[in-house]
């Protein structure tokens, strides 16, 4: 995408795949707060950009004027991939939320927490001896990506599968629709073959729980099945992949905070969600499907809003010292997980990732530091997809 | 923060979107529905010494959700 124009300005043109932005939105986001707080561009076909959290908040609750329907920015429309209940809107939205929420209470998530463990240290043996690693390659990215799978009761080994259709949903298909939907139409072929497969022989696991439960004495469609399990698998691994890698970023550059969360493992909670605050991963979006205003801003029908959730946790009118990660920070409302009816169904699952893998490098491997260039996945989840440490 | 009077906490049901922030930061004030919706143990009653942990929770709160009734 490096042929793309560089945005002229950011309060009228910006592009948030631009490399400017991509590298380090964050100052990015200061200016546009001070000088135009609702951004717009006409790139992908108009899109705005609330970037205080006050005004993310209001687009978040307000699901007359904000659909769900399109929930990531392209460069054209896609055809619609219903992936329920993120893509619905009330009054859809709860019956189907409803039925995922049960597998992801904090009680469900202990379950899987030795399964964790047991996965982090099995990666880290790999590199342990080594003195060097990619912790986002062999380490971050692995562990959401097996963990899901362990959920959904698929194949670890298919990790390489699941990101490649990731990567074809959240980022090449920003530019070029028809790779998102030649991954949706895999996926589809994929999980039909599990839904068949454990319709005849239930296990314990989601694909299972999703065929079998009647949530109002109906089961499932096998549409509603299948898009929940694409969702289930994308929502659930790039996404915390890059709130590992972003924890790990963090103290490899900052040894006062490892080693402080070293000392103090009582204090991992409240640093995981300042980690969390600072580097939300998800940005998600909008599209307006009534004329409204927010802060003095129309919002038009047909464009799209994004909805950075991590701009709005660098807001400083909410947040004191925005721009500073501070372990112990007591007042964190942040919305990494959204605002609103959409809040994040995995929320407890990231968090029991995203602590057991820090939790267990600081064990294993308590000093390191950056040993080479970081790079970032651009668009919709934002987190480091190279991140070499030496140790 | 420190209150001189009886404390109550209360999750407003319609607010909450199960982030479960108050239940991870007191649980002895705060349980979850088969859901994760968060709602007050018992009547709300703040026992004492566990007030902190009460505005923690209210100050934690993404959706604002807990409120705090000194009585």
């Amino acid at each position: 995408m490096s042929q793309r124009p560089p945005a002229k300005d950011w309060a009228t043109d910006f592009d948030h795949l631009d490399p400017r932005w991509v590298n380090d939105p964050f100052p990015i986001w200061d200016e546009m707060r001070k000088q135009c707080p609702i951004a717009h561009t006409n790139r992908f076909m108009g899109v705005y950009f609330p970037s205080r959290y006050a005004d993310v908040r209001a687009v978040a609750y307000d699901t007359e004027h904000f659909s769900s329907r399109r929930i990531i920015v392209r460069e054209t429309p896609p055809p619609r991939i219903p992936a329920p209940p993120i893509t619905s809107d009330p009054p859809e939205h709860r019956p189907a939320r409803m039925v995922l929420l049960p597998p992801f209470t904090p009680d469900a998530m202990r379950k899987l927490e030795p399964r964790a463990r047991a996965l982090a240290n099995e990666l880290i043996d790999k590199f342990a001896q080594r003195g060097t690693a990619d912790a986002a390659v062999e380490y971050a990215q692995e562990i959401p990506v097996r963990l899901i799978a362990h959920m959904l009761g698929l194949p670890e080994s298919d990790g390489d599968l699941y990101r490649k259709w990731i990567k074809m949903v959240l980022e090449d298909g920003i530019t070029d629709v028809s790779i998102a939907v030649q991954a949706s139409t895999e996926m589809q072929h994929y999980f039909m073959r599990y839904v068949q497969e454990r319709t005849e022989k239930p296990g314990d696991d989601l694909v299972s729980y999703l065929i079998n439960v009647k949530p109002n004495g109906q089961p499932l469609t096998s549409e509603n099945v299948i898009g929940s399990l694409r969702l289930l698998l994308i929502a659930g691994i790039d996404t915390t992949w890059s709130g590992i890698g972003s924890c790990i970023w963090h103290l490899a550059k900052h040894p006062e905070d490892r080693r402080r969360l070293a000392a103090e493992p009582k204090l991992m909670p409240t640093a995981i969600e300042e980690f969390l605050r600072a580097y939300a991963p998800v940005t998600m979006a909008r599209e307006v499907v009534k004329e409204t205003e927010i802060n003095g801003c129309t919002f038009k029908p047909g464009e799209m809003v994004l909805l950075s959730f991590p701009a709005a946790n660098r807001d400083p009118e909410m947040f004191p010292d925005a721009d500073k990660v501070i372990i112990d920070r007591k007042e964190n409302r942040h919305a990494a997980f959204g605002l609103g009816i959409h809040r994040c169904v995995g929320s407890n699952l990231a968090r029991l990732e995203m602590t057991v893998a820090v939790e267990e490098l600081l064990k294993r491997i308590p000093e390191f530091s950056l040993a080479g260039e970081v790079t970032w996945s651009e668009g919709t989840v934002r987190g480091p997809r190279r991140l070499p440490i030496k140790f | 923060m420190a209150a001189t009077g009886k404390l109550k906490v209360r999750v407003d049901p319609d607010k909450c979107q199960g982030h479960n922030r108050c239940k991870a930061l007191a649980p002895e004030l705060f349980e979850l529905d088969e859901y994760g919706n968060a709602r007050e143990k018992g009547d709300g009653t703040v026992p004492a010494g566990l007030e902190e942990k009460a505005y923690l929770a209210k100050s934690n709160c993404p959706e604002f959700a807990v409120e705090i009734i000194e009585t």
